[in-house]
């Protein structure tokens, strides 16, 4: 008997089910003082305490059954194996554009496991086929795995790979890519792919969804078919989020990789495109160009992958009372990029100036953002800016902190020339920045 | 029809949901209240059934997705937040209520559950945001004693309340949030009732023990009594949604009624030889027979270019009019099913007619068109063909069920008593845990101590209340029974009115206002006790407290003050009432001189058609035989 069978399991209640010979999907039968509960038995999350046994009963009620040294375990049934069996795929039909679908982690679609309660993803273009059988009227669907992660635990490397995997399947002659990803960090990978992947023939669209995809209310389905309609025939190639515009299920909003924002813990319209409107949108199925500047599908274009990216590079949020040490401690520790997030207009406490001096004689790039979120530095506007600006610090202007963040790793990724570094910071690659601040774009988040 | 019920064999177990009056919802901070008002946001959603594990999917759900059917919610900041909207995930589960339904799990002699875990069940009518309803068993296997008899209790839960369903236009249903998350404690027990009074009893005595815990809302909608209810050869029939206590035995008669009579149906269907195959699945276009049609419903559908469809259900004829129960024919029960799955405003068939504006000779040239004979009943509907064929496919599949007896189903019961189609029983309880909230245990200690302080069962409290408050035995019950009976004590102890007045309003007044229409449900603990101060410090007469409590019911937010105003009532100064009487004397002198202080009688129906409801009889009485005595 090895772990996985008594799942979660631990001291006394693992030796009480040992004891007893039952594994997990067993019918248990357990008597203690003058009750009796029988059900199968559940597996027990991983924080749960010692002394209590899951089991479901035969009602559907889950209880747990705190086990004394009088309980009496029996294993009056074995557990059956649940075997899935599809209901038929939909028919595919070979005309349709070809649509990649990339998972790094968020679960865009799953199926409930009714008997034990357990949640399963479903990764397989089958799989996608089978739980949105909707998908086969778009496209055909090429899945891949490229990794399972919380996206909490993605990396500038796991950027690297998507990259190369996204360059892959556009060099196979696909229409458009779709990656799934877990939306806690899917700005920062949107940012990285816009930066990463250049003269894109294709969109390559990035999705994720608020609410898991067991449940029946789920955004998983709506923005999943959303992603890959527009990877089929959506006008632009860019790299874009797509999310939901707001807490209903009508429309599909697309934001640009390098301004999209997620702005609230759990709604679903919690992405938001800062100081930019989104590229366009979706809704009773009919997708609307948002804005006129935007990089037209071409599929003859060639791709032009510069995958590379270096993690020396911090994001630094300004508080009262910050300890200078902090920005000392990143030049020590060879650092090549520091981005202030400063406050209002783009300042940090002048007790910072002799730490920031210093890195930026050491040759570290220190560049500004600010932690408004909305809005365009103007470091010409105060003492402290200026004398900011005087020691070499590069204003970001409305570039978003996060993006500004994965901008420098990608430039110090391209070239360890400080001046050309600088002069690729301050370049407009993809959209970054904003030519003028509109008016406009805030209308959006009125509520 | 009378029914030997242990004959037929009636068996019939209740579920009992019962709205908790805690300070807040089961998994947010929202009071837990409804608002009348237009909602200040809304939202649309579709919810997608999800795919278990074997492929399977709730088949009514799913259909009604493919239908495109959306959901409009209705909300307002004062009794939703982002949880009921599920924009956030839940909060933990509400220990207050936990706590409430474990004293009634005790009360019961029920088991605690060591460990609560709340699961989600699969609800995809829209009526949670979710798609599924929290809920958790709490206790089990409990009993109470019903006239010596003892009911088993499977379960205490406890369980998030619904939306509410506002409306349906077209393929958009909408809810109204304010009522989901309300907390629900709901009592399941053994099917071991075996008569509709027996049933009564039952869903008495429960609702007595949970009154007991002085914490359950109060009001129409604020307990529904589900019912399953089978007899042999009849199905097994679950009945959703009883919100009268006095309903429950009607709703299981009408049952038992409808079960035996399709029954009836179908040995009559084995007379005429029908078989399944013969039932087929073949619509016609029939438009042309009502080209000229002066019925209404179809006049209208063909302006706005719907067609007429119809379906042949050969040797049906005279069936679709069976009454199976006071206004259901198995006619009904085929339009309820054309309603569900086709969207379809209703059914025509030949057994009604020729009626609706439509005549005899498009009745025979229908039946013509369709090869009917006088054995054939035809069904037809008016709309598009996609929503035509869906409604004609479930009347063919519910003639075939007839074939079959009683067909299994969920029913929601209507307010007179009788039940009609709300969905396919679903297979197997679709439950997975809820892993947004944490399981919760339940400790000995804790337990003990809620041991230490159950509230008084209710014989005890009967016996109390005969006691402390000199009620006589069947006020005591009234009150008892009444779901004021927490406010009767608080009234009787601080507003110095007598316990008899006091229970007799709450009990016999209110009953007779409800009868005659007053919503006296709107009235707040609140108005009650104002209203009682102003009687026990003599600012108002006991008599007008039926007037007051009806203007009440109908201005919910107004003050007694506003009451005693608007109904022109308030107590006569001295002087005031002195000038009634004089007046009263001196306008019957004649009467008073001819036969002296025995004209008290007489006088006083004059006096107090002036003064009821603004003066004690007592002191009126007082008065005038002080008057009389000085005249005569
Ligand atoms: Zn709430």
């Amino acid at each position: 008997m090895n772990k996985e069978t008594l799942s979660g399991y631990k001291g006394d209640a693992l030796q009480a089910l040992k004891k007893a010979g039952a594994e997990i999907g067993d019918i248990l039968r357990v008597t203690k003082d003058d009750r009796t509960y029988e059900g199968i038995l559940i597996p027990r999350s991983e924080n749960g305490n010692h002394k209590h046994i899951v089991l479901k009963m035969r009602n559907g009620y889950n209880v747990g059954v705190q086990i004394t040294p009088t309980t009496k375990i029996e294993r009056i049934g074995v557990g059956a194996k649940p075997t899935f069996q599809p209901p038929p795929l939909p028919k595919q039909k070979e005309n349709l554009p070809k649509v990649a679908i990339l998972s790094t982690g968020g679960t865009i679609a799953s199926r409930v496991d009714y008997r034990t309660g357990g949640v399963r993803p479903a990764l397989t273009a089958n799989d996608l086929y089978s739980v949105v059988p909707e998908l086969a009227d778009i496209a055909v669907i090429d899945a891949e795995i490229v990794f399972s992660l919380f996206s909490e635990n993605i990396t500038p490397k796991h950027w690297t790979e998507i990259s190369k995997n996204v360059a892959k399947h556009i060099e196979k002659g696909k229409s458009g890519i779709v990656i799934a990803h877990g939306t806690d960090t899917l700005g920062y990978t949107a940012a990285a792919l816009s930066f990463a992947l250049q003269n894109l023939p294709v969109p390559v669209v990035l999705v994720g969804s608020q609410r898991s995809a067991d449940r029946p209310s789920s955004d998983a389905a709506t923005n999943l078919l959303g992603a890959v309609q527009a990877a089929a025939t959506a006008p632009f190639a860019e790299v874009v989020v797509c999310m939901h515009e707001s807490i209903s299920d009508e429309a599909i909003v697309f934001h640009r990789g390098t301004k999209a924002r997620k702005c609230h813990t759990s709604r679903r319209d919690a992405f938001k495109s800062i100081n930019a409107l989104p590229v366009a949108r979706l809704r009773d199925g009919k997708l609307s160009m948002l804005v006129e500047d935007y990089n037209k599908r071409e599929s003859n274009r060639k791709l032009v992958l510069k995958p590379d990216f270096d993690e020396k590079v911090a994001l630094v949020k300004f508080y009262p009372g910050m300890n200078p040490k902090t920005i000392d401690w990143h030049v020590e520790n060879g650092y090549k990029g520091i981005v202030l997030e400063g406050t209002g207009l783009g300042h940090v406490g002048n007790h910072l100036f002799p730490a920031v001096r210093k890195a930026i004689e050491q040759n570290v790039i220190v560049a500004m953002a600010s932690q408004c979120i909305w809005g365009r530095l103007g470091m010409t506007v105060y003492d402290t800016g200026r004398d900011l600006l005087a020691m070499g610090v590069v204003p970001l202007d409305d570039m978003l902190a996060e993006t500004a963040l994965v901008k420098l790793m990608w430039v110090l990724g391209q070239t360890k020339n400080t001046d050309e570094a600088k002069r690729l910071l301050k370049t407009n690659i993809a959209h970054e920045f904003s030519p003028c601040s509109m008016y406009e774009e805030e209308k959006q988040y009125d509520d | 029809m009378t029914i030997d019920y242990a004959k037929v064999g009636l068996k019939a177990g209740l579920e009992i949901h019962q709205q908790l009056n805690t300070s807040a919802k089961l998994f947010c901070n929202c009071p837990p209240k409804l608002f009348t008002e237009e909602p200040t946001i809304t939202f649309l959603r579709r919810l997608r059934p999800t795919q278990s594990e074997l492929g399977q999917i709730d088949p009514a759900a799913f259909f009604e997705f493919q239908k495109g059917v959306k959901i409009l919610y209705e909300a307002n900041n004062e009794t939703s937040c982002l949880v009921e909207m599920d924009e956030e995930p839940p909060h933990q589960l509400n220990p207050e209520a936990l706590e409430i339904a474990l004293l009634v799990g005790l009360l019961m002699n029920a088991k605690p559950i060591d460990e609560v875990y709340v699961m989600r069940k699969t609800v995809i009518d829209g009526s949670n945001t979710t798609g599924f309803q929290r809920t958790c068993v709490v206790a089990m296997d409990g009993e109470i004693m019903v006239k010596d008899k003892k009911i088993p209790i499977q379960h205490i839960g406890l369980e998030e309340d619904a939306a509410r369903k506002t409306g349906e236009e077209g393929n958009v249903i909408r809810y109204r949030i304010d009522r989901l998350g309300i907390p629900l404690i709901e009592i399941a027990t053994a099917p071991v009732i075996y008569s509709p009074k027996e049933a009564e009893e039952v869903a008495l005595a429960i609702g007595r023990i949970l009154r007991a815990t002085g914490k359950v809302k109060r009001g129409l909608g604020s307990i529904r009594q589900d019912l399953n209810v089978s007899i042999p050869n009849g199905a097994l029939i679950e009945i959703k949604g009883v919100q009268e206590l006095e309903l429950v035995s009607v709703v299981i008669e009408r049952e038992v009624e409808r079960q035996l009579n399709l029954i009836k149906i179908k040995e009559e269907l084995q007379k005429r030889t029908i078989k399944k195959e013969e039932l087929k699945e073949e619509f016609s276009n029939v438009t042309p027979v009502f080209q000229q049609t002066e019925c209404k419903v179809i006049k209208t559908a063909l302006s706005k270019g719907k067609q007429v469809f119809a379906v042949k259900l050969p040797k049906f004829t005279g069936l679709l009019k069976k009454e199976l129960t006071t206004g259901i024919r198995l006619g009904s029960e085929m339009a309820d099913r054309a309603r569900f799955w086709g969207k379809v405003g209703g059914i025509f068939h030949t057994d009604e007619l020729p009626a609706y504006g439509i005549t005899k000779e498009e009745t025979e040239k229908l039946k013509k068109t369709m090869n009917a004979t006088d054995q054939d009943a035809v069904v037809f509907v008016a709309d598009s063909k996609g929503n035509a064929f869906d409604a004609l496919k479930a009347v063919a599949e519910r003639a075939r069920e007839a074939l079959e007896g009683v067909p299994e189903e969920t029913r929601a019961a209507n307010p007179d008593g009788t039940t009609r189609y709300m969905r396919p029983r679903p297979g197997a309880a679709r439950m997975y845990p809820e892993t947004d909230v944490p399981p919760i245990q339940v400790k000995p200690e804790y337990l003990a101590q809620l041991r230490s302080q159950l509230p008084e069962l209710p014989e005890q409290k009967m016996q109390r209340l005969m006691m402390d408050y000199a009620l006589n035995e069947k006020l005591a019950r009234q009150v008892l029974d009444s779901e004021y009976s927490q406010l009767f004590e608080v009234i009787v102890q601080n507003c110095g009115v007598s316990a008899t007045t006091v229970a007799v309003a709450l009990t016999e007044t209110l009953k007779a206002l409800k009868r005659e229409g007053f919503a006296v449900e709107n009235v707040s603990d609140e108005q009650f006790i104002e209203l009682f101060r102003a009687v026990g410090s003599g600012e108002l007469a006991k008599e007008a407290i039926p007037d007051v409590l009806g203007w009440l019911a109908k201005n919910e937010t107004a003050t007694v003050a506003q009451a005693v105003e608007n109904l022109g009532l308030g107590t006569l100064k001295p002087e005031e009432l002195e000038r009634i009487i004089d007046d009263a004397i001196r306008d019957n002198a004649a009467l008073v001189k001819e036969r002296g202080t025995a004209a008290f009688g007489a006088l006083m129906g004059i006096i107090m058609k002036q003064a009821r409801g603004k003066a004690k009889a007592e002191s009126v009485s007082e008065l005038l035989k002080k008057k009389l005595k000085q005249f005569a």
